[in-house]
């Protein structure tokens, strides 16, 4: 795309985009940091998470003003308005997967006992990997503008679900099969679907990024394989 | 404030009439040329009745030359010859037996720069009517310039001081005055030549208003430089560059979605 007439124009757009992928860095570490405190119990770690969400929140907040005086002072059309209304969105998702990770953390830290068995973590990994992966390759292919990165990270959220799905009924069995699995346990399906619901947000950022380069809304029909909130 | 209000349009007046509305003018084909130099390119383009179409595009880029077609306002240019088919309403405008005068009253036009008579307010508007005999009397042409002032909405402001110089209304004032005075003979097309550009906000917006209540009654095609206006008042925008017409549309998609790469380029102010 050719550069604009107004170079300060350009200026302000480039300098959100760095933003963006600046809180992106920081809200992909904060999940990574997460996961891995409470896979290993590390409550030193899961708190030092904790203000380490702030700067996120400062960020959306400093993309989100960004973004207001530059529509305010260009009157944007087309691709540019929706770079910028993406900017908002995106950044409403990043504040959103360090404010889950930020639970996470919290949770770790709540639970306040040894694991009763590394067993109870076999599904974390699985699941935090994917997401993780997902969140990276969300944002290369925002920042490269690469739709086909995009609409691949949307195909793989049902994973996503599927392993959460998995990880919820595993808990519950442990749950059944001692009752003193049970306040972790509990911690523990909170922290899972923190998890997904990361995956969930990555999944936002893809969609915003079609709307970029289409102009087109996706449906909310992305396929869908939670089952933990269904009947059997 | 109240004033911003009054002069903004609601979602629900502003939506787009539907396309499939007869076609008012036809264009087919047209080349312009300015002694040896051509201006347009084999333009074909149809303006839909009772709505208001934008040309965009940027200068020297043949859309005020596209206008000015529809009226034979070019004829008034020796070395400028036009080829090609324009129709209102079926009839072909470039029929050497047409009456020019005629076409000019069906369809009026309003400039740039306001240009009023030196006369009174009442004489702007009553000139084109009396000398179209429009009027059978006194009465009916002062029914016509009341009727005309209130459709410009300048009524209001001016009919206390009808006998008084349009010259010596504001800016703003004088062009819905041009305007008003369009509208007395009863056009069915209204050619706008950037009517703002030489306004300030306010009166910008008022004009705005007023082209959004006309489209009512009138076919509106205005050329303008602002995109935002055409974006506010158009239903339908045509984006020509270097005497080619590049896309024709719906405003909502020529200002969110273009087609073509040159006409995103234009719309995002990235036209080097």
């Amino acid at each position: 795309m050719h550069e604009h007439t107004l170079s300060a124009f350009d200026e302000q757009l480039d300098s959100i985009a760095a933003d963006i992928a600046e809180m992106g860095r920081m809200a992909r570490k904060l999940t990574g940091d997460a996961v891995d405190a409470l896979t290993a119990s590390d409550v030193a770690k899961a708190q030092a998470i904790i203000p380490a969400d702030r700067p996120i929140d400062e960020m959306q907040q400093r993309i989100e003003q960004k973004a207001v005086l530059a529509i305010a002072k260009n009157q944007p059309m087309a691709i540019d308005l929706r770079v910028l209304v993406a900017a908002m969105r995106v950044a409403n998702d990043l504040e959103r997967i360090g404010d889950l990770a930020k639970n996470i953390a919290k949770r770790t830290i709540a639970i306040d006992e040894p694991l009763r068995s590394q067993k109870l973590m076999t599904g974390f990994g699985q699941l935090s990997k994917l997401v993780i992966a997902q969140i990276d390759e969300v944002l290369d292919a925002y920042r490269t503008r690469d739709g086909a990165k995009a609409a691949e990270v949307r195909a793989k959220d049902g994973e996503i679900d599927a392993i959460h799905t998995s990880v919820f009924r595993e808990l519950l069995t442990y749950m059944l099969e001692d009752n003193r699995n049970i306040a972790m346990c509990t911690h523990l399906l909170f922290c899972a679907k923190n998890i997904e619901r990361i995956g969930d947000h990555a999944t936002n950022i893809a969609e915003t990024l079609h709307y970029v380069l289409t102009g087109e809304m996706l449906e909310d029909d992305r396929p869908k394989a939670d089952a933990s909130s269904e009947r059997e | 404030m109240d004033q911003m209000t009054n002069t903004r349009f609601d979602a629900v007046t502003a939506a787009p009439h539907n396309h499939s509305t007869h076609a008012k003018v036809v264009g087919q084909d047209v080349n312009v040329f300015y002694g040896d130099k051509q201006a347009l390119f084999d333009i074909n383009l149809s303006i839909g009745e009772r709505q208001v179409t934008a040309l965009i595009g940027p200068s020297g880029c043949g859309k005020s030359t596209f206008l000015r077609c529809l009226n034979r306002m070019n004829d008034t240019i020796d070395i400028c010859r036009v080829t090609g088919k324009i129709e209102l309403d079926g009839g072909d405008i470039y029929d050497p037996s047409l009456d020019v005068v005629e076409l000019r009253a069906r369809v009026g036009m309003v400039f740039q720069k306001p240009n009023p008579f030196p006369k009174s307010i009442f004489e702007n508007v009553a000139y084109g009517p009396r000398i179209h005999g429009l009027a059978s009397g006194k009465a009916e042409l002062e029914e016509i310039v009341e009727r005309s002032l209130r459709k410009a909405s300048l009524w209001e402001e001016v009919k206390d001081r009808l006998a008084e110089s349009g010259t010596g209304l504001s800016g703003g004032q004088q062009q819905r005055l041009c305007i008003a005075r369009a509208i007395a003979v009863s056009p069915e097309v209204i050619l706008m030549d950037e009517p703002c550009s030489a306004l300030d906000p306010i009166a910008t917006a008022k004009i705005e208003e007023l082209i959004n209540e006309l489209r009512e009654n009138y076919t509106i095609i205005i050329v303008t430089h602002s995109m935002q206006q055409a974006a506010r008042v158009s239903q339908r925008t045509a984006f020509f560059h270097l005497g080619v017409l590049v896309e024709e549309g719906p405003t909502d998609e020529i200002f969110t979605t273009p087609k073509d790469q040159r006409t995103m380029d234009y719309v995002t102010g990235r036209f080097g």
